[in-house]
């Protein structure tokens, strides 16, 4: 599998979409799992699955002592590895910079020079698939396509993409026209595509010109919650309602709906208050918008938050809000209801397929926001069952199906 | 001899439109006038007009040997005054024949027998009554409660209401061995007359008519009489209840509903089967035993109880809210506040509200005008919010209701008392000056 996140280091869903789907998929016994991400840090939880790093990949032939080589590469990968591609290095790379183990350095982030950064990692994914025999490849999101492909020809086996986002859903309909190609040329490459909800699929076949019958959604899942998550207490210094929004406050997400929702459901109840929490580019706008209407004393900004801070905001909520424009699945609403949160999301978010106890609006419907919003938060049975049928209904909704689609997609390929 | 007694339910609620809270103390009407109408129009044109027509029909063929009755609910007969007033009458002449029966029930469709306080519930019956004997001149005498919902506690109501015949769902549960081809009596009650209806013969026609994979399709009125005839001889009642959406709309014109209803008097006359209506049925017919009901059962859902209207948390608040504000509608005399309170009371609004059947699949969604079930219930809170408010207006929330009531007591009778003291005060003054008069 060829992947850009894996936690606990990650920047956005795709890292936590990946680590559910290759966790419930290693319950399948058969199952063996190499993923391939840039930059392993060396934390990553190993336990069920091989991780490669492209950082690590030797691509230029260096000869070096294998208790340097161990000590350099630390934990991330064993110096045998290291030995088993450097003999599988398939062409001459010295043109490119290297470091002393003959090594692409890699960001593992989204840096400005992020296509050369996908050129790199190809090549490196041309050393990886020559060394570990495999019977699918499967690659994460448009970062990782030219890998996949790249991959499959060198293999011959085949490629099955896995589209998490596609570029119309960050930008709204104004596709990046280099992002758009790689995508296209991902999904005409593959074998099969896999689509986070139904939405997703309606976009790869209509925008990007697939066969249907070469699509096939799977949609998301979610961990159950750890115990050290499950401890963590909310932090509440008031007794007024609180009305959450969380994620990054881009154009994707519809930040300003939510203002809007906010400011009418203000004029009609004094005992709530509304959270901002993540940063993004429109983080400054927003509070703009917030202060011409007049709402600033009980709208607030958190900033970006981590880790354990996310679920003590989420404990914290009465009500959690998506107003995403375009969201390919969202699992934040999942982990929301997972603590029991209310949870209100648009139409618009793949998630919305397969929920059934939450709202439903149009992200540009600020009525129907606001009046979801304010019945939560005035009517008691209302937000009691919302808050246990929604938390009975998620912890059904588990990685290990997932992953037993993607395993009836993989059969139809695979021993072939 | 075997009869076949038939009854029809006719209901249409008052469907809410959007109802938002921004609207909460600002806009006082709630109802969505173009769905209502919409509805009604649909409904009248595929079964009421043509349904109203062939059961004319067929009395008029049968010679007083096809009998029907139907129980109409005020809130239908609103709407249809309004929309469709053709079927109002369609069944002013039905009436006329003299061999339909008009039920009495609620007006609104309600829950209100399930209510702690059993006034509303007197309050509608009677109000219903009233609402059929001004429209078709005749005055129910036998009672069916809202959706068949019957428990001992209601049928004691109902006898102290002076109705000796009441209809329900013949529940397995209730049951057991027992078959509901019989008259019944109400436990402790040997005057209230229980008829049962034949579920398995009931819904044949009302849900399985159409099914082409029911082995029995398709479903001839000859077969259906002959099932009937093969009943044991004791068991001489069949109670036939369903909705009269079922000819022409759950079960649609091109099914061959209308042919089927049509053939059936030529061939119970062949099995010589009777028709009666339920008034009929409980005046030739002794009950054969008692049935004893301590909980409320319903002809809704496999389960035959309340859950469908009060089976989840948001249900019972919104009931409990719906009656509580109840009793100060009462001692109010605003006509239009009142109406209002009694369109909400129409147990299709709980009925939306109800998660059952949600998560697998949604089976409700055909009849329910909301997207999910939250969304009902938000709409409704908000309308019973601003319901609380024009009643907070008039009444300020302080006084309580009994203070309320005698205050409520002396404006009433404030008129008669002023006449009173003022013929006093003349007397007493014309007292006064007599006999300054007769001094002088």
């Amino acid at each position: 599998m060829f992947g850009w996140e894996f936690p606990p280091h990650i920047l956005g869903g795709l890292g936590t979409a990946s680590y559910g789907l290759t966790k419930g998929m290693s319950m399948q016994p058969d199952m063996k799992i190499t993923f391939v991400i840039p930059k392993p840090w060396g934390d990553e939880d190993q336990s069920f699955l091989k991780i490669i790093g492209a950082c690590n990949t030797p691509v230029v032939w260096r000869d070096v002592q294998w208790e340097y080589v161990r000590d350099r590469l630390g934990k991330a990968m064993s110096h045998e590895d290291y030995y088993a591609m450097r003999d599988h290095i398939y062409a001459d790379f010295s043109y490119l910079r290297t470091n002393d183990l003959g090594c692409i350095d890699f960001s593992g982030r989204y840096p400005d020079n992020l296509l050369e950064e996908i050129n790199n990692y190809s090549i490196a994914a041309g050393v990886i698939a020559r060394t570990f025999p495999c019977d699918i490849i499967h690659s994460h999101d448009w970062l990782t396509y030219p890998a996949g492909i790249h991959a499959k020809y060198a293999t011959g086996k085949p490629l099955v993409i896995h589209v998490h986002a596609t570029d119309f859903d960050r930008s709204r309909g104004n596709v990046n026209p280099q992002v758009f190609g790689i995508e296209k040329d991902g999904m005409h490459h593959a074998d099969h595509i896999i689509t986070v909800s139904d939405l997703t699929r309606k976009t790869v076949i209509e925008k990007y010109g697939i066969d249907p019958s070469k699509v096939t959604t799977v949609h998301n899942a979610v961990e159950p919650l750890s115990k050290e998550i499950e401890g963590i207490k909310p932090l509440r210094g008031t007794d007024d309602k609180v009305v959450t929004f969380l994620g990054r406050i881009t154009m994707q997400k519809g930040p300003e709906y939510f203002v809007e929702a906010a400011h009418r459901v203000l004029q009609k109840a004094k005992n709530v208050r509304f959270v901002m929490a993540g940063s993004g580019d429109k983080m400054n706008e927003m509070i703009r918008l917030a202060a011409a209407r007049k709402i600033t004393d009980r709208f607030h900004f958190t900033g970006f938050l981590k880790g354990k801070q996310v679920y003590e905001m989420l404990k914290s909520s009465d009500v959690y809000v998506m107003p995403s424009v375009s969201e390919p699945f969202g699992i934040s609403p999942l982990e929301a209801m997972q603590v029991g949160v209310p949870t209100i999301v648009s139409k618009q978010s793949g998630c919305a397929e397969i929920l059934t106890n939450i709202f439903k609006i149009d992200y540009w419907d600020i009525d129907a926001m606001a009046d979801a919003i304010y019945s939560i938060i005035t009517y008691p049975s209302l937000y009691q069952y919302l808050k246990t049928a929604g938390k009975s209904e998620v912890d059904e909704i588990k990685w290990e199906y997932a992953g037993d689609k993607v395993r009836q997609i993989y059969n139809n390929f695979a021993y072939k | 001899m075997k009869t076949i007694c038939f009854y029809f339910q006719i209901h249409q609620p008052f469907r809410l439109k959007r109802y938002r809270f921004f609207d909460i103390g600002v806009d006082h009407y709630y109802y969505d006038d173009y769905n209502n109408e919409n509805i009604i129009r649909r409904i009248v044109e595929r079964c009421y007009l043509p349904a109203n027509r062939i059961m004319l029909e067929m009395i008029k063929n049968a010679n007083g040997r096809f009998k029907v009755s139907f129980s109409i609910t005020g809130t239908a007969l609103e709407q249809l005054e309004i929309y469709a007033p053709e079927v109002i009458d369609g069944f002013r002449e039905l009436a006329k024949t003299g061999h339909v029966e008009f039920l009495a029930e609620t007006y609104a469709h309600s829950l209100s027998s399930l209510a702690d306080n059993p006034e509303e519930f007197i309050q509608q019956v009677k109000m219903h009554s009233q609402k059929i004997e001004s429209l078709f001149n005749v005055k129910p005498t036998a009672f069916r409660n809202t959706e068949l919902i019957y428990s001992d506690e209601i049928a004691a109501l109902v006898a102290s209401m002076g109705y000796h015949t009441m209809l329900t769902e013949g529940a397995k549960h209730i049951l057991g061995w027992k078959s509901p081809n019989y008259v019944y009596h109400a436990a402790g009650n040997k005057k209230m007359k229980l008829l049962l209806k034949n579920s398995k013969l009931s819904d044949d026609i009302a849900f399985r008519f159409s099914n082409y994979e029911w082995d029995q399709f398709p479903l001839t009125a000859d077969k259906y009489m002959s099932w009937i005839a093969s009943y044991p001889e004791e068991e001489q009642l069949i109670n036939l209840f369903m909705n009269y959406e079922t000819l022409g709309e759950l079960q649609r014109w091109e099914t061959g509903i209308f042919e089927f209803f049509k053939a059936l008097p030529h061939f119970a006359e062949q099995y010589n089967i009777q028709f009666s209506t339920p008034s009929e049925v409980a005046k030739k017919m002794k009950a054969v035993d008692g049935l004893s009901v301590p909980y409320p059962i319903s002809w809704t859902n496999e389960e035959r109880d309340i859950s469908a209207w009060l089976g989840n948390i948001m249900q019972k608040e919104a009931f409990e809210k719906l009656y509580e504000i109840g009793e100060r509608v009462s001692l109010m005399d605003d006509r239009s506040l009142k109406h209002d309170w009694l369109l909400l009371q129409s147990c299709d609004h709980f009925y939306y509200m109800s998660t059952k059947h949600f998560s697998d699949g949604a089976v409700q969604a055909h009849y329910s005008p909301y997207e999910s079930p939250y969304e009902a219930f938000n709409t409704y809170m908000n309308v019973i919010s601003d319901l609380e408010i024009r009643i907070n207006e008039k009444i300020p929330e302080s006084i309580d209701n009994e203070e309320l009531n005698s205050l409520m007591t002396t404006i009433h009778n404030q008129d008669s008392k002023i006449e009173v003291l003022e013929k006093e005060l003349k007397t007493l003054k014309s007292k006064k000056k007599k006999p300054v008069t007769s001094t002088n």
